[in-house]
Formats: C-alpha cells, sequence, structure tokens
C-alpha cells in the first residue's frame, strides 16, 4: 500500500541531536535538510553528517527525504553525488522548475549508468516548486522524471517570487495551491502543502491543515516536531465520515447479495462515486488505525464498535 | 544500519555495583533490603513518647531572638536538629538557626533536613569545622552534596524517603531534639500556615512529624499575626516556641511563578507515548488518580491525560503529590474531584491550597508512609517517574549522577514506585551523550521490583514481572520491546561509558522506605 505523507518534518542537516530524534517525533517523512537551514560555512559538514548519519543510524519506519542544495549552485552537484553513495528514501529538489528536474534526472541516469551497471538507486524525488514558473509549468515538472512521487508546494518563496505579501488568510497562494493539488492528482502522485510558519499558533495550523486536505493535499510540511500531531489531526478522517462510509460499503455488499444494482442508505441513492469515496475513506482509516479489521462489520453497532476513538 | 536487533540481557545474582557491608562505620549495623514488602512493619522501634509538656495560663511562647530560643531548647553536643524544605531553595531559616548554633561553640550535630538545596552551602563549612557530622536527608543537591560526596562529612549521610524520614521519626529511628519550623505565618502560640505572609508556601506537610514528635518544636515566622492564626496546619499542642525573624526566605526561590510544559520536541513524544501506555493499562477510568513530579515532561504527560480524560469524559479521584498549577487547572476543570497536596510547587497552586476545599492538605507520614495505617500512595493508580540511571534489572537511581557525585536523592520516587499500581519512569534513552539505560546503575536508589515500565524516546520496555502489562499493550498495539534491547540501542548511539571508580569510604548510606539498606554511596576517586 502507498505509504502515508502526512506530514513532511523539516529537521537541520547540521544538526546531531535532532537528526538522531527524527525518528521519534511522530512524522511520516523527514527532511533532512542541507539548503536553507544551514549555513554557507557549513555544508560540506552537515553534507557529512546526514551521509554518515543514513549509512549508520536507523530511522525506523519513518520516511528519509534530504533536500539537498538547488543543483545549480555548487552545492548542488555535491550534494546528489553524496546521497546517491547512500540513497535515501526521497530526495527533495529545491527551486524545481523543468530545466533543474532535468539536469537532476540526468546526473542520477548518469550515476546509474556509471556506478552500478544501470542498476536503478531506490531514492525516489519530490519537486519542491516554490516559484511562479514552477507553478505555471507543474505538469511539465511532473513529466519530466518518472522518479517524482510527489510535489512539495513552498508557499514562502512563491509569494516572494510573484512579489506579494503573504498573509494569514492565504488568498495569495490559492491559485498555486489549486494547480498543484490537481496537478498531482493527474499524475497521480502526492502533494505536499506549504508549511504553517507561526509556530505557536496551533488553531491557525489546524485550520490551515484542514484547508489544504479540502484542497486535495495529501499532506502538510512541518517546520516545527510540534506541529506534527496538529496536522494529522487536520488530515485526519472525520469519525462520521467515516462511519458512513463504513456503511455505504456494508449496505453496498447487501444490496449485491440480494442481486440490487442500484441502493440507497438512509433514503439517498448510492452510486458509484460515492462508494469509490467510501472506499477511499475506509481504506486511509484502517491505515490510521481508526478501524480495526476490515469492513466486514454487519451492522451499524459493529461499524460504531470498531471506530477507535479518533487517536491518531 | 543499525536499528534494535539484538539485546543485551541482565547478570543474574547481584544487581548492586558491590555487595553491601554488614556493618558501617558511624551508622551501625545494616539491615539489607530484602524486599519492597518484606520488612513492612517489622522491626520497629518503640515508640519514643513525647515528654508530656505542660504551658500554663499566662506563659509565653514567643522570645525574641532564635538564640534565646536554643537556650531555652537546652542546644548542646550531639543533638539532631530538624530542618523542612517547603520553602526550597528560597529558605532562610536552616541558614539563621545554623549561624546561631556555630556561635554557641557546639560540636558533632546531626541534621535531619527533609531536602538540601545550593542555598544551603554554608552548611559546608559546619561540616568541615565538626560542628555537623551527621545529616539525614531525602534529597540533596548543591555544594552541600558535593561536600558529602567528598566524604567531607564524618558519618555516612543517611539518604532516606519521603515516606521513609516520618517513618523513623515517628518510630523513634530519628529521635528529633529541636525541630525548627520555618512557617511563612505564625501567632505568638504557635498555630502555623504556609498559605499567609510574604513567604508563602502553601502545604506545610513535610514539616508535621517534626512537629509532632521532635522534643522541642520552635516556629519561626517573618509573618506574626494575632492569635489565633487561620488556618492552622501545624498547631498550638506541639509548639514550644515562636521566634520572629525579618525574613524566613527569598521568595523567588520558594515557589517559581509558573511551571511550563516542556517545549521539546523528543520530550512531548515521550509524554505522548506515556499517555498512550496509561490508555493501554486500562487504568484510566472514572475514579483514576495520579502523581507526577514538576518537570517539564512529567507535566506534558499530565496534558496529554487532559485531553484524554476531556475526550473520553473520564473523571478522575486525586492527583497527589507536590502540586504544580497545571493540576489545580485539571482539579478547576472538573478532572479530578480532589488534590492531595504535600508541597506547592508554584503561585498557583498556593492559591488554590489557600482558597479550595477540594484541594486538601497531606502530611508526609499519610503520603508515603510504609509504617501507617495506609498510604495515599497505596491509592495510586498512576505515577510518572524520572530517572538518572535505570539498570537492566530496572532499578532506578535518582541519587547519584554518573560521576558518582550525589546530585539528588529518592524524595518520594521509591514511595510512589512501590504504592502505585503503575509505576512509570519516563526518560530519554540517551541524555547530553549518556546512555540512561545501564548494565549496572551508580546507585540504586528504587529497587526494579516497584518499577514496572519505561517509556523512552526510542521504545518502551516493561517489567518482565508484569506479563499482564505486556500483553495489555500489545493488544492496543503498542511495540513493547526487552530493556536489553533499549541498552543496547543506547550503547550504540554512545558506546560503554567507562566505570566510575570509587574508594571503599562510604560517604551515604541509602535507606529503602522500611529503613532496610537499599545500597551505599562511596567516595569516587
Amino acid at each position: 500500500m502507498k505509504r502515508l505523507r502526512r506530514t513532511m518534518l523539516f529537521v537541520p542537516g547540521n544538526n546531531p541531536g535532532m537528526i538522531q530524534s527524527a525518528s521519534v517525533l511522530g512524522a511520516d517523512s523527514v527532511i533532512l535538510d542541507l539548503e536553507d537551514a544551514v549555513s554557507l560555512s557549513e555544508k560540506d559538514s552537515a553534507r557529512k553528517l546526514v551521509t554518515k548519519a543514513l549509512r549508520s543510524w536507523s530511522f525506523k519506519t519513518t520516511e528519509v527525504t534530504v533536500r539537498i542544495n538547488p543543483i545549480t549552485t555548487v552545492y548542488g552537484p555535491l550534494d546528489l553525488e553524496a546521497m546517491l553513495e547512500v540513497q535515501p528514501d526521497i530526495l527533495l529538489i529545491p527551486k524545481a522548475e523543468v530545466a533543474s528536474i532535468q539536469e537532476v534526472e540526468a546526473r542520477i541516469s548518469a550515476y546509474e549508468a556509471a556506478k552500478l551497471g544501470g542498476e536503478a538507486v531506490r531514492t525516489k524525488l519530490f519537486a519542491l516548486i516554490e516559484s511562479a514558473a514552477g507553478v505555471e509549468h507543474v505538469h511539465e515538472i511532473l513529466a519530466s522524471s518518472p522518479r517524482l512521487v510527489g510535489v512539495l508546494f513552498g508557499g514562502e518563496d512563491y509569494t516572494s517570487d510573484m512579489g506579494v505579501a503573504r498573509t494569514m488568510g492565504g488568498m495569495e497562494i490559492e491559485y498555486a495551491r489549486n494547480k498543484v493539488a490537481v496537478a498531482c492528482k493527474v499524475h497521480g502522485v502526492d502533494a505536499v502543502d506549504t508549511p504553517f510558519t507561526d509556530v505557536d499558533n496551533h488553531e491557525g495550523l489546524l485550520a490551515d491543515a484542514r484547508k489544504a486536505k479540502a484542497m486535495g493535499f495529501t499532506g502538510k510540511a512541518a517546520i516545527n516536531p510540534r506541529q506534527v500531531g496538529i496536522i494529522h489531526k487536520g488530515f485526519a478522517p472525520d469519525p462520521v465520515e467515516v462511519r458512513y462510509a463504513l456503511r455505504v460499503l456494508e449496505a453496498m455488499e447487501e444490496a449485491e447479495a440480494e442481486g440490487k444494482g442500484v441502493f440507497s442508505l438512509d433514503g439517498k441513492m448510492v452510486d458509484a462515486p460515492i462508494i469509490q469515496r467510501a472506499r477511499q475513506m475506509v481504506a486511509l482509516a484502517e491505515k490510521l488505525g481508526m478501524v480495526k479489521g476490515s469492513t466486514a462489520s454487519k451492522d451499524e453497532k459493529n461499524a460504531n464498535d470498531s471506530l477507535e476513538g479518533g487517536l491518531v | 544500519m543499525h536499528g534494535i536487533e539484538f539485546e543485551i540481557a541482565p547478570a543474574s545474582g547481584e544487581t548492586r555495583r558491590q555487595p553491601l557491608p554488614e556493618y558501617i562505620e558511624g551508622y551501625g549495623e545494616v539491615r539489607a533490603f530484602e524486599g519492597a514488602f518484606a520488612n513492612v512493619g517489622v522491626g520497629i522501634s518503640d515508640h519514643r513518647p513525647r515528654r508530656s509538656k505542660s504551658v500554663r495560663p499566662g506563659q509565653t511562647k514567643f522570645l525574641a531572638t532564635i538564640e534565646e530560643a536554643l537556650d531555652r531548647a537546652g542546644l548542646r553536643d550531639g543533638m539532631t536538629l530538624s530542618f523542612h524544605h517547603h520553602l526550597r531553595n528560597g529558605d532562610h531559616v536552616l541558614n539563621l538557626v545554623m549561624e546561631a548554633v556555630a556561635r554557641r561553640g557546639v560540636r558533632d550535630l546531626t541534621l535531619a533536613v527533609s531536602s538540601i538545596f545550593p542555598v544551603h552551602e554554608p552548611l559546608v563549612a559546619l561540616i568541615d569545622a565538626g560542628v555537623v557530622t551527621g545529616l539525614a536527608t531525602n534529597y540533596m543537591s548543591g555544594p552541600v552534596a558535593k561536600a558529602v560526596s567528598q566524604g567531607r562529612l564524618k558519618k555516612p549521610a543517611v539518604m532516606m524517603t519521603h515516606g521513609g524520614r516520618p517513618r523513623a521519626i515517628e518510630s523513634g529511628d530519628l529521635p528529633v531534639d529541636i525541630a525548627f519550623i520555618a512557617a511563612p505565618c505564625s501567632d505568638p502560640y504557635g498555630n502555623c500556615n504556609g498559605v499567609r505572609g510574604k513567604s508563602a508556601c502553601g502545604a506545610l506537610g513535610y514539616a508535621v512529624a517534626d512537629a509532632q514528635y521532635a522534643e522541642v518544636v520552635v516556629a519561626i515566622t517573618d509573618h506574626l499575626v494575632a492569635y489565633p492564626a487561620s488556618p492552622a496546619e501545624i498547631t498550638q499542642t506541639m509548639v514550644d516556641y515562636v521566634v520572629e525573624v525579618p525574613s524566613i526566605g527569598d521568595p523567588q526561590g520558594i515557589v517559581s511563578g509558573t511551571t511550563r510544559i516542556t517545549r521539546d520536541p523528543v520530550g512531548l513524544a515521550i509524554a505522548h507515548k506515556a499517555a498512550q501506555v496509561i490508555h493501554a493499562s486500562g487504568l484510566l477510568e472514572d475514579g483514576f488518580s495520579f502523581q507526577t513530579g514538576a518537570g517539564g515532561t512529567s507535566l506534558a504527560v499530565a496534558a496529554e491525560l487532559k485531553d484524554m480524560m476531556k475526550e473520553a469524559g473520564i473523571v478522575g479521584s486525586f492527583a497527589a503529590g507536590g502540586i504544580t498549577g497545571y493540576l489545580v487547572d485539571m482539579l478547576e476543570e472538573g478532572l479530578f474531584n480532589n488534590l492531595l497536596d504535600v508541597q506547592c510547587f508554584d503561585l498557583r497552586a498556593v492559591e488554590s491550597y489557600r482558597d479550595n476545599p477540594r484541594h486538601l492538605p497531606m502530611d508526609a507520614s499519610m503520603y508515603a508512609n510504609p509504617f501507617s495505617k495506609g498510604a495515599v500512595v497505596n491509592q495510586l493508580d498512576v505515577m510518572i517517574l524520572g530517572a538518572t540511571e535505570i539498570d537492566l534489572n530496572f532499578n532506578v537511581n535518582v541519587t547519584t549522577g554518573s560521576d558518582g557525585t550525589i546530585m539528588g536523592g529518592s524524595g518520594g520516587h521509591s514511595d510512589t514506585a512501590a504504592g502505585a499500581k503503575l509505576a512509570m519512569v519516563v526518560t530519554q534513552l540517551v541524555k547530553a551523550r549518556l546512555p540512561i539505560v545501564r548494565r549496572h546503575v551508580t546507585t540504586i536508589t528504587t529497587p526494579g521490583e516497584t518499577v514496572d515500565v519505561l517509556v523512552t524516546d526510542h521504545g518502551i520496555a516493561v517489567n518482565p514481572a508484569r506479563q499482564d502489562l505486556i500483553a495489555a499493550l500489545e493488544a492496543s498495539g503498542l511495540k513493547v520491546v526487552t530493556i536489553g534491547a533499549l541498552l543496547a540501542l543506547a550503547e550504540s548511539m554512545t558506546g560503554i561509558p567507562d566505570e566510575v571508580t570509587f574508594s571503599d569510604d562510604i560517604v551515604a548510606v541509602v535507606e529503602y522506605r522500611d529503613g532496610t539498606v537499599v545500597d551505599v554511596v562511596r567516595r569516587t576517586k
């Protein structure tokens, strides 16, 4: 089953303590950062530290992403080279545009040919789209490497590129968010929303995470570990909806058993899109441990009993 | 890549680093610890009833100076003087009294202080001069602890527990000649409380046994009120003399303005996991009872519990121990019916203790004394504990640092661990590059048989004696590993630290709550 990326948590690549603790913070994915979190004078040491950590340290079930420096800088190619030696789960490519993704793709292919006898690296790519051009060309970017498994939208750099102010309401990134979310759906990859930068505003974060979920994002980046649980809450399915989805599937089974093509639930017609959504909802709820067992429950009482109290 | 792939098994037999001696100079014969409840109620010294005394009408108890009180109390060589620690690191009383005592030229005194803090540094000179040669305390940190660790005190210090101390005082194992009660408020006839005055500290629970059983009791206050002081936590029937001084303490050091939940993400992650363990244990239901320290991670566990209790509509019976504003919030939100308070940690707790009738006092004996007709710790469902080190048998050290120097002590650690249905140690697996899980702890403070579960950032380990708990956690989908696996992981992160080397000199005796000896502290080389 596809892995969850509700949260991708940034961890400075030059902080050994935080790297060591990265797997205990509850994020689905951690982003060991070689770019913005690391000053120019520490680029080499951070790269060495992250390389060493990936070689020697277990991150358990947490996905490990590394954000390299832009491939157009002197550090980018060095980061990429070093990371291919240790093959993290994901490389996050900043300032993603068609050319930069093509460049990274070419370098990885060359590495595979030269060092691995043509065998593919296990590392997948994530595009960090954070410019007007990136947003506008998101389809072309996603078509430029088969290794891409998702997009992280960077709202801060994007608004800076646009020359507009970043606001709490987020009206200035609405178009970009919609565009990225839809493009990712089209390409079948994850869409991860921009981080919420006011780390002490937990209510604002929750509202923003819920908004991202409603727009079709599959997750949201976190810049502080305390944001992880809140984002997970924002992306958790509503227990009421899960309960309804369980009942839809149950009614469907009954209708099938009785040989009925169409059926209704609570007086409303249930059609294919509703069933499709119910299946997705239940699959997610199962993955999150909200539903024990499967859809085998036979009546509503069982469906209720199998629903955990939202302990996500 | 290495994770928890192998485990380290405990060595069989002796878990102490060195066997206990049978006799310790300056302490006496050693009755070794035999089990948390093996000696409960056994071998109690006969009660040493206090000589009856009668204060007649018209007689005054109010004295002008501490010196005069020392005269009246008949201070002489070899006496035991007691003090409580409610004023914590803001305490002026111990230093004021000992300054006067030192001027008398007396020697060979034993101090029974419920806890010693850095503010008590002047004591070091009196230890070096032989004025003070013995010490009984439940906790010490700072210069006095360092001096004791260096072997400068003539007799080994006796490290007790919050329940063991009142047991020793009441039973006569620790007879007190003069008790000095730092009283934030007193009347001239000796009715005292801790809730009024500029040095208000709240509850006075640790002073009660001293007031009840010492031969002479002197209340020292900086807030004298007209008779009768109300409330009277320590009453006129116990107090011989009252002395007024300009200041008994520095409010800054007595109570902190606020106690805060940790912001450290790793601490929060541990707290989250701890709350999941409590949930899985099945103890979190109506009537739930709980105690935690005032540390940031412990408070974070309380915060997690608060959310869980609210969501599930659970009302607990009580929270106990040292009380923080955080627990006061939970009381006021109706999540607990009562608080049982031996000591207030912050101003909010002091105010609540003063004003809220559901915020109840408990003295140290009621709190934790194992030789009583039932201590509050026996009623605890869950206790959240810290650890400086924990070994493969779940023995916990909170007495010495990993360099062998005394930097703490049980306080209520051993008492609550023994009493609670679920005694849970929460800690990072590695702190300041030192592994917390060890093959051997430097000093055993709390025996492993009373510790049920260890929750770390890198995994949960359950005492094998609690197979029921392992089953409950696994049934809830929580992963349980062995403590040996956590040790292996910790050592893979830090390497194996060199052992501290000790001399043969014993600088402190660690008494379990029943008065048996659970370990000794030796002087480091």
